[in-house]
């Protein structure tokens, strides 16, 4: 049984919708679970999202917050919470487009696995079993510092369109990386939050 | 004699009803209300700035309105956080407003110093006897408002290049950020990093007319809550004038706009 299953209440959210993360790596199974997404399989539903289109934990968060709210504010744009999480992630309206770029695919090795308990049969312990037997993969632990190796920073910027991301302004040298890492992180955070602002 | 009723704010709206422990109330403006709270993780502090709706205006208008100011207000700090201007990052907001109970809008937390109080401090100092400074101390004291103005300069330069008006620039709208809480030596009180605050009057421009208005509202404001740093707001203009290529335009604008004041037209 996997004991990295994280759960986390998120603030402002009802106490009685928690969250489980759960991230893996050499992730064998991928198109076996792509599959049952794409024909509905009621026991699959997941935000399985590709895991080198994160960044940090809060990158994460805040798509799963955006998804949340939408969800309590009857707002859905796609099928379920769990969709809209893989959708959230995304900074356009196109819904396909988000599954393809944010959402697993039958190449994907490392998987980051997010459900909301969204009625209270859904606990910690049904979704780590579930998981356990489902996923053909290394779990990790779903820190900044893995999320940070996985990461395909490159085509996180693209996605964003933040490839013409410009360098620091001049006279940062010291910490400029970790500035430059928070850039990045807040552009896209608030791109999540802008999503669908006409 | 009857006590006025105490002043209850108007209720949160969702999803911060459910917020434990509540936000905290800090400050209320015509518009909208700052409080402090949290966001993703219990330890990570955010402003939340809610737009009560307006019960005198009509329920469309008022939405609409809300709607469009919100939106400007987060779409100028996420181009800003992009561009790398020092400004509060957006973490999430909701346009729409649930059953009319308000936008809101929850932002970075900046941990720091308004400027107007760090340039208060400096002056009530220099009114108890700081006057009295001279040589080598008295270009100390010089040398550390002038840095702090030249660091004011070259952030509203970067709003600029950046092609965002800030329309307010007050020192209430600046902050200088502390590393750590806490208070600090009187040597270092005006080092750190400015970051701009208060969007809710931005928008998108590059015109030279409304840069030079916002360096000229920054301007009047020294002039009526810092008497005493007045004489070095020139240093403003000199950390302008190397943040960005238009700097020198915009300077010479900003001659004809101080001849004239900040409305150009005098229709209406």
């Amino acid at each position: 049984m996997s004991f990295t299953l994280e759960t986390i209440h998120l603030p402002h959210l009802p106490s009685s919708l928690p969250v489980h993360v759960a991230l893996y790596r050499d992730v064998q199974n991928a198109p076996f679970l792509r599959q049952q997404l794409i024909s509905g399989n009621s026991e699959f539903e997941y935000a399985l999202i590709d895991a080198s289109m994160i960044l940090s934990r809060a990158h994460v968060f805040s798509a799963v917050f955006r998804a949340v709210i939408d969800y309590l504010n009857k707002r859905l744009k796609s099928r379920n919470v769990h969709s809209e999480i893989v959708f959230s992630f995304s900074p356009t309206n196109n819904i396909a487009d988000s599954f393809r770029k944010f959402g697993i695919s039958d190449s994907t090795k490392d998987l980051l696995v997010v459900k909301v308990s969204v009625t209270p049969e859904i606990t910690h312990d049904s979704v780590a079993a579930h998981l356990a037997q489902s996923i053909e993969g290394s779990p990790v632990s779903f820190t900044d510092e893995t999320l940070s190796e996985i990461a395909d920073v490159a085509k996180i910027k693209k996605a964003y369109k933040l490839g013409a991301l410009t360098s620091a302004p001049a006279g940062q040298v010291n910490g400029a990386s970790n500035a430059e890492k928070m850039r990045l992180e807040n552009s896209v955070i608030g791109a999540i939050a802008l999503r669908g602002a006409t | 004699m009857a006590s006025p009723e105490p002043y209850t704010p108007p209720p949160l709206p969702t999803p911060f009803t459910h917020t434990t422990p509540p936000p905290t109330l800090l400050t209320q403006g015509a518009e909208a209300h700052i409080y402090k709270t949290t966001h993703l993780t219990p330890t990570t502090p955010a402003a939340l700035k809610v737009r009560p709706s307006k019960p005198y205006r009509h329920p469309i208008l008022d939405r609409r309105l809300t709607r469009q100011r919100i939106l400007q207000e987060a779409r100028c700090l996420v181009k800003l956080v992009r561009e790398g201007v020092s400004v509060p990052a957006v973490f999430a907001l909701d346009w729409e407003g649930q059953s009319g109970d308000g936008a809101w809008l929850l932002m970075e937390w900046i941990e720091g110093v308004v400027v107007r109080v760090v340039f208060e401090r400096w002056e009530a100092f220099m009114k108890a006897g700081g006057e009295g400074l001279r040589g080598e101390r008295w270009r100390a004291e010089e040398e550390k408002v002038r840095g702090l103005m030249r660091g004011i300069g070259a952030v509203v330069g970067g709003l600029h290049r950046a092609g965002v008006i800030h329309g307010d620039l007050t020192t209430s709208n600046l902050i200088l950020r502390s590393g750590v809480e806490g208070e600090r030596e009187r040597e270092r009180e005006m080092e750190g990093e400015v970051v701009l605050i208060d969007f809710g009057l931005a928008a998108q421009s590059s015109s030279e007319e409304d840069r030079a208005v916002d360096l000229y509202v920054l301007e009047r404001a020294f002039g009526s809550t810092h008497p005493r740093c007045e004489m070095f707001f020139g240093e403003v203009l000199v950390g302008y004038r190397d943040s960005y290529k238009g700097a020198a335009v915009t300077l010479k604008r900003l001659q004809d706009v101080r001849m004239r004041g900040r409305k150009r037209s005098m229709i209406g």
